[in-house]
């Protein structure tokens, strides 16, 4: 005994960064993959002319910001440049950790400087940065409610795949109630309602009759298709001058905040959605890395033995977790109908559900970075949209597929692998 | 307990079929019953009877009868009542029947093949471009766009099996968002040149030449609904009979034990995925040369394939993942498909009410417990296995 602790305290004690091989293979792919970004660049850059025009401002602001213009074919090198630089950091691995993840963020910062750029250069009109923002915020809305569903039903060991079918369902509640009462908040109120009935159809089938996940969420997402689907043809459409004119939201300036210049009337002019939306993030953030029930969640999601030995009762607990994201749910689906332009029609939600899945799978199942990843989603959304009126050389349809290749990349863990809660799908039988 | 050992008896009919088929026809019963009832309370005329529900309560319960029966019986003309309608129902069951093969063959390998829709939308554009843009003499210029479709989906397919059997991939995910992708890169292609009819600017592929169509035999009912059971059949012969069927089910019951008798699960998990993918592809194929309600191929646009991909994941579940089941299963949401048509025309129900129906029976079908739970003298079994992943 007493050698031992003489050995040991000869020694000096070294810390030593060791790589293990997941992280050496994400650090070299995604190396490859900045390269190739940067290469791209360097190509696009052969073909860009023109200035581009940035106008940071809507003609309606109330502080008016300059356009600012950026030289096409140097902003283009530039950012060839540092994505090529960053890529030479990534291979070579003499950053770590978080100096690795900043060289990382910066590149993607610059090539996507350097698509717009190039889409933009050129064009008679500027790029409405402020018009991105607000529609950025707009269609992130309800990928982060969805995503935030996602990431308590999955963190239980509940895989959800059906943030579709209840998003589905609020938004025809919500917008079938707000014409009926004219009241937004009992129409939010119903949408949520009706949300956590969808939940409870799930948890009633996983948890209690133990049907495969995956494949309940499919028959759900048809079930809410086809149950909102013959509701309108058959109620609503008919009678549509009384069940189709839901309210819209009115968007709330928040005094003080509203006078920042630029992000003012991005962020804090909008429906209190949004605002819930932004406060949600936080609130699951905190229930579930801070409160004694997000440990239980957690620990049912990753070892439900170990829950259940120490008395935690797994499937109770899987319930409140999976009724607790139908609420999020629930908003989120609203915001296709009070939340934006009030009407329903048939598939409002087109797959919208299925990219606040990809958005938690990117976020790797954590709250705060599923919701960076649906309002990156949203600004690439935005941006599809915006370039088409642009007429830019750039086919939009491969920006709209970005989520969703995004998705695949992560999953096949080219870039650091995504790895769900362990006991994720696994129905619990003593 | 006697002392001596008896081998195991056989599993009678009851034990080995009964139960499943109890449990299919409730489920029927139980998702037509909550039809009527959704019928009934979202119809504002039949609905305003109820307030004479203890007055006069023939005039209530005479309404909902006259719905639900109308409805019904709407539905079953549609779908059975004549040989038109018998058709229909045929072509309509047709890619219905190869893309739940697909997703089948992949569930008895344990694999979620939730892709369908995806493949079955490469393989119409597979087939598609090979039936407008070639010009081949009658029966090979069939041969050769069928043989495009079933490449573009293998293809597809056979991306989701590389990614899991490389990279360990979750195919759910994988599958989920090749979706998405495979339908943005047909509204992509449908703006490119080689898509766009001469002269139009709309997303509408041109018409497929006559010679690479499914001839007609009567109607709706043509030759692709028979390549669809030989698809069946073939299915059924891989799956039962052959060394690689063999092994696929084997991973599908336990990847482990298969790994460990020596077979290899990555090379058994691509092959699955490529022929799944070859099968949802096959359904496209049926979309891009089978006929239309105007009996001619209708060209290729965003919407061809429908939702074939989703339903046949439904198809698959009330099929059991067999053959012979899918074909029953792939017939009867054909038959709902086609009799919807009908219920709209003739009784005013919405055709969406077939989607309801469609939902609930599988809903039913999935939760055995739930329905025995329903229904009095049937014991919930003791182990469900949903998806027929057992070798």
């Amino acid at each position: 005994m007493s050698t031992l602790a003489a050995s040991a305290a000869g020694q000096v004690i070294q810390l030593d960064y060791h790589e293990s091989r997941d992280a050496r293979r994400a650090r070299l792919s995604t190396g490859v993959l900045l390269g190739l970004l940067g290469l791209l660049l360097a190509w696009l850059a052969t073909r860009t002319s023109g200035d581009a025009g940035y106008a940071l401002s809507s003609p309606f602001d109330a502080v008016q910001l300059p356009t600012v213009t950026l030289p096409g074919v140097p902003t283009v090198v530039a950012s060839a440049v540092v994505a090529l630089v960053a890529a030479a950091v990534y291979l070579t691995g003499r950053l770590h950790g978080r100096a690795l993840a900043a060289v990382g963020t910066l590149a993607g910062l610059f090539v996507a400087l350097g698509a717009v750029t190039w889409a933009a250069a050129g064009s008679a009109f500027p790029f409405p940065v402020s018009n991105q923002l607000t529609g950025t915020v707009a269609l992130a809305t309800p990928l982060v409610f969805g995503a935030l569903c996602g990431v308590l039903c999955e963190n239980a060991g509940v895989v959800n795949v059906s943030i579709e079918g209840q998003f589905l369902v609020a938004a025809f509640t919500a917008g079938v109630v707000g014409s009926v009462t004219g009241s937004i908040p009992v129409a939010l109120v119903a949408a949520v309602v009706s949300a956590v009935a969808m939940a409870a159809l799930l948890a009633v089938f996983s948890i209690k009759y133990l049907v495969d996940q995956v494949v309940l969420g499919v028959v759900l997402n048809l079930l809410a298709s086809g149950i909102t689907g013959f509701l309108f043809d058959q109620l609503v459409q008919p009678n549509s001058r009384d069940l189709n004119v839901a309210p819209t939201m009115p968007t709330i300036g928040i005094p003080g905040l509203l006078a920042i210049p630029l992000l003012g009337p991005v962020l804090f002019n909008q429906t209190i959605l949004v605002y819930l939306a932004m406060v949600s993030v936080a609130l699951v953030a905190f229930l579930l890395y801070r409160t004694r029930w997000g440990l239980r969640v957690r620990s049912v999601g990753e070892h439900p033995d170990a829950a259940d030995t120490v008395g935690i009762s797994v499937r109770g607990i899987r319930w409140q977790a999976v009724l607790a994201g139908g609420v999020f749910a629930g908003l989120g689906g609203a915001f296709f109908t009070i939340g934006s332009t009030g009407g329903f029609i048939k598939d409002i939600t087109v797959g919208n559900g299925f990219i606040a899945l990809a958005a938690l799978i990117m976020g790797r199942w954590r709250p705060v970075r599923a919701a960076l990843m649906a309002v990156f989603f949203g600004f690439v959304t935005q941006l599809a949209s915006q370039l088409q009126t642009l007429e830019t050389p750039m086919p939009t349809q491969f920006l709209l597929m970005l989520p969703y290749v995004a998705t695949i990349v992560a999953v096949a863990g080219l870039i650091g692998r995504s790895r769900g809660p362990a006991a994720d799908g696994v129905p619990y039988t003593k | 307990m006697s002392t001596a050992t008896t081998a195991p008896r056989r599993p009678t009919w009851w034990q080995a079929h009964g139960r499943a088929w109890v449990v299919t026809v409730a489920s029927f019963v139980l998702a037509l019953l909550v039809g009527a009832i959704l019928m009934v309370v979202s119809d504002p005329d039949v609905i305003t009877q109820y307030a004479y529900l203890f007055t006069a309560p023939g005039l209530p319960l005479g309404a909902s009868w006259a719905k639900v029966a109308g409805t019904y019986s709407a539905l079953v003309v549609g779908a059975v009542g004549s040989p038109g309608a018998l058709a229909a129902t045929a072509g309509a069951a047709a890619p219905l029947i190869c893309a739940g093969l697909g997703v089948g063959l992949a569930f008895r390998t344990g694999l979620f093949n939730i892709g369908a829709q995806g493949q079955a939308i490469l393989g119409s554009i597979g087939a598609s471009y090979v039936g407008f843009a070639l010009h081949l003499p009658p029966v090979l210029h069939l041969i050769v766009a069928l043989l495009g479709g079933l490449v573009a989906g293998a293809f597809w397919g056979g991306i989701v099996g590389f990614l899991k059997a490389r990279t360990g991939a979750h195919e759910v995910i994988v599958t989920i968002m090749l979706n998405y992708v495979a339908s943005m890169l047909l509204s992509w292609l449908l703006l490119t040149p080689a898509f766009l009819r001469p002269g139009r600017d709309d997303p509408l592929a041109p018409e497929i030449d006559a010679t690479a169509a499914f001839p007609v035999i009567y109607q709706q009912f043509h030759v692709g609904f028979l390549v669809a059971l030989l698809a069946a059949a073939a299915t059924w012969w891989i799956l039962d009979r052959s060394t690689i069927g063999f092994r696929m089910r084997a991973v599908g019951a336990n990847p482990h034990a298969a790994g460990t008798a020596g077979m290899s699960v990555a090379n058994t998990t691509i092959i699955a995925m490529v022929l799944s993918g070859l099968l949802c592809g096959l359904a496209g194929v049926q979309a891009a040369l089978g006929p239309g309600a105007d009996l001619v191929a209708t060209p290729l646009s965003l919407g061809l394939v429908g939702s074939v991909g989703f339903d046949a994941i439904t198809v698959a579940l009330l099929g059991r993942s067999k053959p012979l089941g899918i074909v029953f299963a792939g017939l009867l949401f054909g038959g709902l498909h086609s009799g919807g048509l009908a219920m709209q025309s003739l009784a005013g129900t919405p055709l969406t009410l077939s989607t309801v129906l469609q939902a609930l029976i599988v809903l039913f079908v999935a939760a055995p417990a739930l329905v025995s739970a329903l229904v009095p003298k049937l014991r919930p079994p003791k182990q469900t296995s949903l998806v027929g992943g057992e070798a």
